[in-house]
Parts: structure tokens; C-alpha cells; sequence
């Protein structure tokens, strides 16, 4: 019988990446623990080392035994907890998070951290109680492997208590197993047996004796007793010539070629190899087979899950409701479809109430759908804690951190994408906002910095705000270091947003000295970036002295987004609602042409480039002037542009397919999708666009300064 | 049909486990903890209980104690599933009226070799 428990490896890889967050967020609230904390602590480590156990990894194995053992002589109180071991702790699930990575991705990690982590593990835990690297299930195993391959006559007095039943182990079950050992003769002894008035069938009163003839040692019968040894009184002795009570002692030659006749006779197969030349050998091919031989993990080359797609944990009440929203969808079919059977105008009103029911259906069945990718944020918010630990250690700066909102659903796939971000965004509050403890002291703010971490749903989308009490953006440092960077013209006048809005420039850093933390320059343009690649945006406001605050908006999915529909000339694209500032229709005094093509529109303080449509799609529209147009001004990059459209049409959710599935990849557009009348419309790909028009715009104005440059 | 009860509250030991045992023709019920073992206990009944020691809400030390207190549970056989090997362990479990243990990491193939002693 084999059984093959790799399909179970991805979900022990989830579970212990689960239990590692776990004993991460317990070990930092450990300071002020208690006996429940270190026990989900130990727990967590214990599953994992079991599961490891079972598959084979040995090396998480080995490495979380140590873990494990620190763990319980602190929860038994053997060992007190003190803050040097609980950071190495963290740096041991550090350790076991590689290891669990590097099966995951069936790649190798980084060996020699976790031998500098295990050897100080090991340094630790010496000193104090010794423990062998491995735990007695290991040393059961291997006291199984036979040294021994004589068939022996065993002598076993078995004298149970009279409550062993009540324990739920039944003497015949013992007997069977004993039998699977090699043959046995039973002799019950009834002399204790009361009369039947006296009896309580709830008691045991016989006792026996039995007589094992197999080729076995002592160990292994205890082992068959090990349940009930204290339940009961156990002689094993040996019955053979000249015996000595070690069974191991016997093997002297000639008993030896003895008794492998009495294996031949006893053996209905005897194997034909077994030839007189190899007998002081022959063990291998003697023992018969026995349930309890030597355990190998289940696979000792464990199958990676090369093909693993990840995987999703979903509430059963998710899928349940899943299902009964299925249900009703099935019924509104069914009444349609009955509806059509025979269908005349006097139903009209039947039609529209299905056609109605329908579209709830579909609603609720999409938004079900929907949340079952959705998983709570602090999946992404509960590495923090750690960080702020590590950081404010690292700075020496005494910092609080707020988490708000954690139980906010957010898209699987956006989380995992804005974790990186996040981080970044609170190294650099922790680095550049929070002032250190002397400079907060002299300003009567609190020593210790709070940043606070919210997230709520606005609308249709996510917002993450990522707040400190610090120090604020020093506006007029910005300003000239934009200068200094030829970013903005030192004679311009911006708004305090437009000021702070720099940060996001490439290679933008005001930060007077460079630290590993943040701040090498890269970074703040590197995580805009990022959320708006999501279809996201970020801003930020600053008050000097009093803090700076974060404001990352997200869609909740990228399967499906909020679009607006445009006209232009026949053609109908989409334009992402998250993008969208204002829509409008021109004015003519607020048009203003400059050079060449270019057309600015006044947008009450903003001058805003036009982007005519059709030009950029080679397409007939409508007008081709300005002032005939509707404008949609979109932001991207803190960039507003108006886009010209002949129409604006409905606002609707759009499923988005993508064009590299399907196609290629097209400048200027992000997906397709298909519109209720089955005709596919393109899905503007907004940042794309602005850089096109960009681009052409500077390589017009090269063009005309240097007629030999080559295009950037 | 010989119906098995696994208590555990990691749920990869727990599936493999339970597959392990279906694998050999037994039917098992799971519960991911002591207090969810009990009540699917007090529900209906089983040839055989394994539960893992260190779970949240109730552990498997206290279950064992709750379900011996059952009358249907009096004889039924509950084996602890545990990497804890420790005589200390051992004699806890016992003491709680386990009728033994199985040591993890478990080997299918060992597994329902052991649980034959007692079913």
C-alpha cells in the first residue's frame, strides 16, 4: 500500500506561511505576553516542524526543532523571556520563511544565514537544558531496523489491570499485532475470573501467557505494549539453549545457521538467493516483512509544486452564498426561458420583471465572485509591526504604530502588489517623518512618533492612508532642490500640493544624508509608479511640523473597472473613471494656441495641454476643433491633459480583457472589453498616452531645434 | 463501515490524515479543535477518535478527559497524534484516559499500521 500525500504539500506551505506570520506578530506583542502567546507561538512552529516532518524537508525539520525547543522551555518557564532571544527568534522565522520560500520555488536559499541563526539557536539553548537534535520519534524509527536475524522464542507474561479496557485498548488487538511479528501461541489464564455474580463487565480479569517464536528483539515487543506498559505487569523473557538475556548477544555462528533453517521452514517463499556462501549476511532477505519496518518520510525526494498557481482560502459563507445566488440566477433562466416558450406582447411586463431580476442576478453573482478574491488587508498591513520593531531599532527613534481598517477587503492580486509600496512608504515615514527623540523633545511633541496606517472603501475603490506625526515636508527644501535638479524654474509659483507633488520626480531626495533605510534617491517615483501600473494614485499633504499623510487610492480589482465611454467618430473607447479629474464642454476664450500644434486649455489656474483623440488614433471624427469638443482632463504622473471627444456616453463597469493575452501589447491602450451590444471597445491606457503626447511634443520641438539629433 | 473522528487544528495534518485513513477504506469526520471534536463526538458516534495535543480552545488532553466523561466514549479507543514524544507527554495523555499516541511526522503507511491495534 502506498499512499501519496504531494497534494498536500501546497496547502502545508500555506499553512506555514500563515503560522509564520503568526509567530511574527506574536513575537513582537511578546513584551508584554502571556502563557497564550508563547502557546500559539509554540504551536504554530510545532505544526509546521510535524508537516515538514512528514514530507521530508528535512532541513526545515532540523531547523525548527531548535525553534521548537526554545519555545517550550520558555512556555514551561525553564528559561525566561528576555528580549535577546525573542530577536533571535525573529530572525529564526526569517530563517524558516526562506526555507519554506526556497521549497516553494523549488530554488536554493541562503544557507549561510540559517547556519549563523541555527548556530546561534544552538549557542542559546546550550547552557540550559540539553536537548538532542532529534526528538524520540526519530530514535523509535531507527530502533526499529533489524540487527538481529535469528527467530526467537519469546516468553510474554501479560498480566493486565482489570480497568485496561476503560482506556479503550482491547488484548486481542495486542495479540493480532504480536501475531504479524511471527507466530504466537496464546494461553489464557483464567484463575482470577470471579463468579458471574461478582463480575463487572467492565473489567479485565484474565491474564496471559504467550509464547512468540520470531525473529524479533525485545524493543520491538515493548513497543506493541508501549500503550499499556503502566496498565499492566509485562514479563518478556527468552527461551532458547544457552540463551543470555540480551537478544541481541546471540548471534553466535552456529546458532545463527540454526536458525536460518527454522526461517526456511518457517517462510513459505524461502528465497533461493540465500545460498550457504552469504549467511553471515543474510539479513536483508530474511526478515519477513513487517508493518513497523524502518519509516522513510512519505517522499524522500519530495515532488515540488513546480505548477503551483497559488491558491485562495475562502470563507465557506463566500461560497455558499456563491451558490445561492446561483440558485436564483437558475430560476430567473428558467422563468425566462418558460416566458419565451410562448411568448405575445400581453407578457411585456413579465419580460421586463425577469429581464430586471436578471440584472440583479448578474450584480449580485459578479460581486460574490468578486469578494472571493478579496482577502482583508491586513494580510498586507500585518508585516508592519515587525518592520517598525527592526526599523526603530535600527534609529533608535521610538516609534507607535496604528493599524486601522485591517478587516478592508482588497483585491488578491493588487495586495500583493502594493505590499512593496507600503513599505516603502513607512521606511520613509519612519526615516524622514518622524523626527529623532531630542529634536521631538525640543519641539514639546511626545518622544515617541505614531504612524498610523488606515484603510477604508471609497466609492468604488480602496484607499490606503499611510499617516506620521513628524516632522512634516519642509516645503521651501523641496522647492529649491527641484530647482537645483532643473525639475521646476526657480521663478515659478506652485502650490503647496503642486511643491510636495515633486518627491515623486525621478531622482528626487532632499534627505541631507543617505541611510539604508531609504532615501537613496530612487524610490518615491519608483512607488508611484507602481500603484499607478495597478490603476491606482497616490497624494500627499503636509503640514510642517505636524506630519505628512499618504493617500494611495486603489481600484478593488483589476478584473473589472469603472469606466467611462467616449465617442469619437465611430469609434467608442474607455476611459478609467479613476483617472478622470473633470469632463467639460470648451469655451473658446479659454483656448489658447502656442506653438505649432499645441493647444493649451485654461483650467481655472492650470494651463492644460489638449489631446486630440483622433489624432492619436489616425482616426475621422467628427470636428477636428477644439472649441466644437468635449474635453475629459484626465491626471496621470501629476500630469492633467484634456482628451477630445466628440461624446460622452454612459459610465459603466467593464470587464477587462487583456490585449497581450489576445493580441499585443498597444501603446496608449491597456485592454479591451467587450460593450453590451457585443462590439469590442479598447480601454485607454492613460500614463501611455501622456507620455506619446509627450514624447511627440519633444521630438517636434528637437526636430525643429536640431534637425540632426537623434530621437531620445 | 469503521468511522474514525480526527481532531486536529492544522489543516494540512488534518487533510492528510483524514485522506490517509480513506485511503484505507475507513470514514472519517473532522474537527479543528477540542471543542468542535466534543460536540461532533456528542453527535454521533465513533470507533475511534485521533486528536493532536496542542490545539487552540480546548486541547486534546481536555477533550480526551470530556469524552471519557461520555458513556459512549467509555471503551472507544482516542489516540493522540503529537511530535511530542516526551514521556512526560505520554504519561499525560494516559493519565487523561488516552488509550495511546502516534508519533508525528507520521508515515501513512505506519499509521494505519498502528491503528489496526486498536480497531
Amino acid at each position: 500500500m502506498s499512499i501519496d500525500l504531494s497534494q498536500f504539500i501546497p496547502s502545508f506551505l500555506e499553512e506555514s506561511f500563515e503560522g509564520l506570520e503568526l509567530m511574527e506578530s506574536s513575537l513582537l506583542n511578546l513584551e508584554q505576553g502571556d502563557d497564550e502567546t508563547i502557546n500559539s507561538i509554540f504551536r504554530a512552529a510545532h505544526s509546521i516542524k510535524g508537516g515538514a516532518g512528514t514530507f521530508g524537508f528535512d532541513n526545515v525539520t532540523e531547523f525548527t526543532h531548535l525553534v521548537e525547543t526554545l519555545l517550550d522551555e520558555m512556555r514551561d518557564g525553564r528559561r525566561e523571556i528576555v528580549q535577546g532571544d525573542v530577536e533571535i527568534l525573529l530572525e529564526s522565522v526569517d530563517c524558516m520563511r526562506l526555507l519554506i520560500e526556497s521549497i516553494q520555488n523549488d530554488t536554493d536559499c541562503d544557507d549561510e544565514k540559517i547556519a549563523i541563526t541555527s548556530s546561534l539557536l544552538t549557542q542559546t539553548l546550550d547552557g540550559s537544558v540539553s536537548t538532542p537534535v532529534l526528538d524520540d520519534a526519530t530514535d523509535n524509527y531507527s530502533s526499529t531496523v533489524k540487527q538481529n536475524n535469528t527467530s526467537i522464542t519469546w516468553v510474554i507474561e501479560f498480566i493486565p489491570e482489570h480497568h485496561l479496557v476503560q482506556t479503550g485498548n482491547d488484548p486481542l488487538f495486542l495479540f493480532n499485532a504480536l501475531a504479524e511479528l511471527g507466530s504466537v501461541e496464546i494461553e489464557a489464564n483464567s484463575a482470577e475470573l470471579p463468579s458471574l455474580n461478582d463480575m463487572d463487565p467492565e473489567e479485565l480479569y484474565l491474564r496471559w501467557k504467550i509464547t512468540l517464536v520470531a525473529d524479533t528483539t525485545e524493543d520491538d515487543i515493548k513497543e506493541i505494549f508501549e500503550w499499556v506498559e503502566d496498565e499492566c505487569e509485562l514479563t518478556i523473557s527468552q527461551e532458547l539453549a544457552g540463551q543470555s538475556s540480551e537478544p541481541e548477544s546471540v548471534k553466535s555462528e552456529p546458532e545463527l545457521s540454526v536458525t536460518e533453517q527454522n526461517i526456511s521452514a518457517q517462510q513459505t517463499e524461502p528465497s533461493p538467493a540465500v545460498s550457504e556462501e552469504i549467511k553471515p549476511a543474510p539479513s536483508e532477505e530474511a526478515v519477513p516483512a513487517k508493518p513497523n519496518k524502518p519509516v522513510s518520510p512519505v517522499a524522500s525526494k519530495p515532488v515540488k509544486s513546480k505548477t503551483d498557481v497559488g491558491s485562495i482560502r475562502v470563507g465557506v459563507d463566500k461560497v455558499d452564498n456563491l451558490i445561492n445566488l446561483m440558485g436564483e440566477l437558475v430560476i430567473t433562466q428558467s422563468m425566462l426561458s418558460e416566458l419565451g416558450n410562448d411568448f405575445d406582447l400581453s407578457k411585456v411586463e413579465r419580460l421586463n420583471t425577469g429581464l430586471e431580476q436578471l440584472l440583479q442576478n448578474t450584480k449580485e453573482l459578479q460581486e460574490s465572485v468578486m469578494r472571493i478574491r478579496m482577502l482583508p488587508i491586513s494580510f498586507a498591513f500585518n508585516r508592519f509591526p515587525r518592520l517598525i520593531h527592526d526599523l526603530s531599532k535600527k534609529t533608535g527613534k521610538q516609534i507607535e504604530l496604528v493599524l486601522k481598517g485591517e478587516q478592508t477587503e482588497l483585491d488578491k492580486t493588487v495586495m500583493e502588489q502594493i505590499g512593496d509600496p507600503l513599505v516603502h512608504l513607512v521606511r520613509n515615514a519612519v526615516d524622514h517623518g518622524i523626527e529623532p527623540t531630542e529634536t521631538r523633545i525640543a519641539n514639546g511633541k511626545p518622544e515617541q512618533g505614531v504612524i498610523t496606517l488606515d484603510a477604508y472603501h471609497q466609492g468604488g475603490s480602496i484607499v490606503i492612508e499611510i499617516n506620521d506625526d513628524g516632522g512634516g515636508i519642509n516645503r521651501n527644501a523641496v522647492f529649491e532642490k527641484a530647482v537645483e535638479k532643473g525639475v521646476v524654474e526657480a521663478n515659478s509659483s506652485l502650490t503647496d500640493s503642486q511643491v510636495f507633488d515633486l518627491i515623486f520626480e525621478p531622482g528626487f531626495s532632499t534627505a541631507k544624508e543617505l541611510s539604508d533605510i531609504s532615501g537613496r534617491g530612487v524610490g518615491m517615483d519608483v512607488v508611484k509608479k507602481n500603484i499607478q501600473a495597478l490603476g491606482g494614485r497616490i497624494q500627499v499633504e503636509s503640514v510642517e511640523g505636524q506630519g505628512s499623510s499618504f493617500k494611495v487610492n486603489l481600484p478593488l480589482t483589476l478584473a473589472i473597472l469603472d469606466g467611462q465611454l467616449v465617442r469619437v467618430g465611430t469609434e467608442i473607447y474607455i476611459i478609467p473613471l479613476i483617472t478622470i479629474v473633470e469632463s467639460l464642454q470648451t469655451q473658446k476664450n479659454l483656448i489658447n494656441r502656442v506653438s505649432g500644434d499645441m493647444v493649451l486649455y485654461r483650467l481655472r489656474e492650470d494651463n492644460v495641454p489638449v489631446l486630440p483623440i483622433y489624432q492619436l488614433f489616425n482616426l475621422a471624427s467628427d470636428t477636428t476643433q477644439v472649441e466644437d469638443s468635449l474635453l475629459v482632463v484626465v491626471e496621470a504622473d501629476g500630469q492633467k491633459v484634456g482628451l477630445m471627444v466628440d461624446d460622452l456616453l454612459a459610465q459603466q463597469q467593464v470587464v477587462i480583457k487583456s490585449l497581450n493575452d489576445n493580441y499585443q501589447q498597444v501603446e496608449g491602450i491597456s485592454g479591451a472589453t467587450i460593450l453590451g451590444d457585443g462590439s469590442v471597445a479598447m480601454i485607454l491606457d492613460i500614463p501611455g498616452i501622456i507620455n506619446i503626447a509627450q514624447n511627440s511634443s519633444r521630438s517636434n520641438q528637437y526636430a525643429s531645434a536640431n534637425p540632426e539629433e537623434v530621437l531620445p | 463501515m469503521t468511522k474514525i473522528l480526527v481532531v486536529d487544528d492544522s489543516n494540512s495534518i488534518r487533510d492528510m490524515v483524514s485522506f490517509t485513513l480513506k485511503s484505507s477504506g475507513y470514514e472519517t469526520v473532522e474537527a479543528k479543535d477540542g471543542q468542535e471534536g466534543l460536540n461532533k463526538a456528542k453527535a454521533s458516534s465513533f470507533d475511534l477518535v485521533i486528536s493532536d495535543v496542542n490545539m487552540p480552545i480546548m486541547d486534546g488532553i481536555t477533550l480526551c478527559q470530556e469524552l471519557r466523561k461520555l458513556p459512549s466514549f467509555k471503551f472507544t479507543p482516542i489516540l493522540m497524534l503529537t511530535t511530542e514524544s516526551s514521556g512526560d507527554m505520554k504519561q499525560r495523555g494516559k493519565a487523561a484516559g488516552a488509550t495511546g499516541w502516534l508519533v508525528k511526522p507520521f508515515n501513512p503507511e505506519k499509521l494505519i499500521a498502528t491503528i489496526k491495534r486498536v480497531v
